[in-house]
């Protein structure tokens, strides 16, 4: 992978742990969405082929050296493309879940509007995508934590179909939710006071593999979470909203 | 009463033991065992003073001082707990940090290697 030698350039950052029945599709839909963009792939130690596939699909791939979890996968690859230069990094999931012919719109909003971080959003706008009704519940709690939180609504805070730009990178280098990132990295950004927007996307089945949060994962991943947000609110120093 | 503190202080005494003999086999860094040998340092001075305990359960407002020593029990290593507990997030925090730093370096030097 090179360096980024133009300005505004973009990276398309997939994080992947045991996706070798996905993820080879998902980087060949990405190279024809997307041509010429950069495909970096972090694989966060998988078991399976997915560091094969991947390569033999034409992405670079970031092979961490064990298990670290999203959070440290995703940041692993924020940290690499900032350091590489690149100013836009759209992050896919591995899994096939996040169409990749919406990252032209993502990368419209981020350079037209100037946000720090793009969210591609299931419900915004009510565009219909479907999700389990467990989901479903735990994302309405969660916006409703976050509406007051953020200062404005977020229609989708667990989406993992995010573009960031070099701002945003530069903050996530240095401190990145580690589990279940999505929420509590738009409460870090809320710390520095960054602004997001939404982008209404459909989000498809994963192609393969099984998500990484069960349904006893779950309990676990509210709390965790919620105890997430309240100690980065706790961390916010000088709170001021951005009017 | 008597039996439980002689209790308390072969149990401090055995403590102390198991922690030096693991700092002896390595299995045990210095500075990890302090906590734990200040522990038992504490809970083998107030099981040789009873009337340290009985201060501890009056002030506490307790009637029965043995119930005083399991809340001191208690205390002492809640405090040895969370010391270790700050010291394995430091670790995951360093241990996370070094491993992307590995991957970053490796696929630096593999882009290198490729471009040779």
């Amino acid at each position: 992978m090179k360096r980024a030698t133009q300005p505004n350039q973009l990276m398309i950052l997939i994080p992947a742990f045991n996706e070798e029945g996905a993820v080879a599709d998902v980087i060949r839909e990405v190279n024809q969405v997307m041509p010429q963009v950069p495909v970096l792939v972090a694989d966060d130690a998988s078991r399976d082929d997915t560091y094969t596939q991947a390569k033999s699909a034409g992405a670079d791939v970031l092979r961490l050296p064990h298990h670290l979890g999203l959070g440290g996968c995703v940041q692993a690859g924020y940290k690499l493309a900032f350091e590489l230069g690149y100013d836009y990094v759209i992050r896919v999931d591995g899994d096939g879940q996040h169409d990749p012919k919406y990252i032209p719109a993502l990368l419209a909003v981020l350079q037209k509007t100037g946000c720090h971080m793009v969210i591609g959003s299931r419900f915004y706008q009510n565009n219909g995508t479907h999700t389990s009704t467990v989901r479903a519940i735990g994302i309405w709690v969660f916006r409703l934590l976050l509406r007051p939180i953020l200062g404005k609504p977020v229609h989708d805070p667990t989406s993992g179909f995010v573009g960031v730009n070099r701002d945003t990178l530069r903050v996530f280098s240095g401190s990145f939710p580690l589990e279940y990132p999505e929420i509590e990295a738009l409460v870090v950004l809320q710390r520095k006071r960054f602004r997001f927007e939404e982008v209404p996307v459909r989000m498809r089945k994963r192609k393969a593999g099984r998500s990484s949060i069960t349904a006893i994962k779950s309990l676990y991943y509210i709390i965790h979470v919620l105890l997430g947000v309240f100690v980065n609110i706790l961390k916010f120093e000088g709170r001021r909203r951005k009017d | 009463m008597d039996r439980l503190l002689n209790v308390m202080t072969i149990l401090s005494l055995v403590l102390m033991a198991v922690v030096l003999f693991s700092v002896r086999r390595s299995h045990i860094r210095v500075e990890y065992s302090v906590s734990w040998l200040g522990a038992a340092f504490i809970l083998l001075v107030v099981s040789r003073s009873p009337g340290a305990l009985y201060w501890i359960a009056t002030e506490l407002g307790l009637t029965d001082p043995p119930l005083a020593l399991l809340i001191l029990v208690f205390v002492v290593f809640l405090v040895v707990i969370y010391r270790l507990s700050v010291v394995i997030s430091d670790l995951k925090d360093a241990n996370i940090a070094m491993a992307q730093r590995m991957a970053i370096l490796e696929f630096e030097l593999q882009s290198l290697n490729e471009k040779q």
